[in-house]
């Protein structure tokens, strides 16, 4: 095996890896928002909305990825919802958006089942005791079950990030220059089918494991108890 | 102060509270008594809609707690303090916090301000070192009675109390109950639901029993304990009072 073309083509590596954690990030926020409001509408007492969350859940987490991303980036120009059409950082703006908002709607079933099991693992009685002070069902909810709730599940949190930096992969089949895709791009060009491959699976894995150990590092800082 | 109307409850078809009345006047104490499953729990987290009634009506000083289309029922739940069996405070919160939380943003109290308040209660429920305490790092006898402060920090009108002292072990219930007797002397109308019957007959202005969901006697302690009248009234206290 031959690294050599390590000395020329780095910069494909760092600006991939850099393009790879922003979209995991932002999925991952967004994944966030969309689950936490998910799992609310999931436990309310609104049928409707509960029925809402229930299918949108069950049909992302029935459907692959790859066809959700596609249906973005092909489908929502086709209704009129065009992704803006410019570089920033070398990186076209409009994929990015589009890779972003397929991961974070696939992103969001799985973490709104996430909260809904963290949320429904607090006791009733936090619940009974706020709503007991006089405080409205939203407050209690954002005072005293989500803080207890975001605690219980932080680790099957952290673990959706991982599998969100694995699955973004994909989204180097649009034309997002993630690590995947630079690192094809440098198989590519230097005639070496293997060694990239290699150097991009381990960034891969510095990133995941990284992050599992910042992970558990932070559990073990929140325990009270 | 507080009006129950032909008060019905139902799970499903467990009927558990059948055509309750009864009055609490304001500074009276009133203790609810009654074997398990006879609704007692039921007929307290109803005063505050916990627990959703049926049907009938309860009137809180002078406004119907089901009135949902003119009263706010948050409003009226700030002026009934609840304690529970099981303590239920905010875990992730310290002490103080637990007792500031509600007065700071539901009563707009400055910092400073509620933490005095919490201050002069803890010092009532005899535990000022704990302010920085975690519940989990607490004993019962010690989380009840961080939850009854937490509850008098509103300053209500009324305190409920479910249970206070079952959860707790033999030699905790003393601490919890002295601070429930304080304040009964000050005059806080009170509902309790107990089964610790000396306590009962000590501090009660009134007793009651209920049994498989309604009110089967109710009247001053002496004459309860000492004259009931209800054949299953008779036949719960013999029982009881005979574990003394």
């Amino acid at each position: 095996m031959d690294f050599s073309f390590l000395a020329d083509y780095y910069k494909f590596f760092i600006n991939g890896t850099q393009i790879t954690v922003m979209l995991a990030f932002f999925s991952v926020l967004f994944g966030i928002f969309i689950g936490v409001f998910l799992a609310m509408f999931k436990i309310s007492s609104n049928k409707i909305l509960k029925a809402f969350a229930s299918a949108y859940i069950e049909f992302i987490r029935g459907t692959p990825l790859l066809v959700q991303l596609f249906i973005i980036y092909y489908g929502l120009p086709m209704f009129g919802i065009e992704f803006p059409d410019f570089p920033l950082f070398g990186q076209n703006v409009g994929d990015f958006m589009a890779g972003v908002i397929a991961m974070s709607i696939n992103s969001g079933a799985y973490v709104a089942e996430i909260f809904r099991a963290g949320i429904q693992a607090v006791d009733k009685g936090q619940m009974e005791a706020a709503r007991s002070l006089g405080m409205p069902y939203g407050m209690s909810m954002q005072k005293i079950i989500l803080p207890q709730a975001f605690k219980n599940i932080l680790p099957a949190l952290g673990n959706e990030f991982i599998v969100v930096i694995k699955e973004s992969a994909i989204v180097s089949i649009i034309g997002i220059h993630d690590l995947m895709y630079n690192a094809d791009t440098v198989r590519g060009n230097t005639y070496k089918p293997f060694e990239p491959l290699i150097v991009a699976a381990l960034i891969y894995f510095v990133l995941t494991f990284t992050l599992s150990k910042a992970v558990g590092y932070l559990e073990r800082r929140l325990s009270t108890d | 102060m507080i009006e129950i109307k032909k008060l019905n409850k139902k799970f499903g078809d467990l009927h558990v509270l059948k055509d309750i009345d009864l009055t609490v006047e304001k500074g009276e104490v009133v203790v609810v008594i009654g074997p398990s499953g006879s609704g007692k729990s039921t007929l307290l987290r109803c005063l505050n809609r916990l627990e959703e009634p049926s049907s009938g009506d309860i009137i809180f000083e002078g406004i119907s707690i089901m009135d949902d289309e003119h009263h706010d029922i948050n409003k009226l739940r700030q002026k009934m303090g609840m304690v529970f069996q099981q303590f239920n405070l905010f875990n992730h919160m310290n002490v103080m916090e637990n007792i500031t939380l509600a007065p700071i943003k539901l009563k707009n109290m400055n910092t400073e301000e509620a933490e005095k308040v919490a201050k002069d209660l803890l010092d009532k429920v005899g535990l000022m070192e704990k302010e920085k305490s975690y519940p989990a790092q607490l004993s019962g006898g010690q989380k009840q009675r961080i939850a009854i402060a937490r509850a008098l920090a509103m300053s209500p009108d009324v305190m409920l109390f479910d249970e206070p002292t079952s959860a707790l072990d033999p030699e905790m219930v003393g601490d919890v109950l002295k601070v429930m007797k304080d304040l009964a002397s000050e005059g806080m109308t009170m509902v309790i639901v107990t089964h610790e019957m000396s306590f009962a007959k000590e501090v009660a202005d009134r007793v009651i029993i209920m049994d498989e969901g309604k009110l089967i006697e109710q009247g001053p302690p002496e004459q309860i304990f000492n004259n009931p009248q209800h054949p299953r009234a008779q036949d719960f206290l013999e029982r009881v009072i005979n574990l003394f």
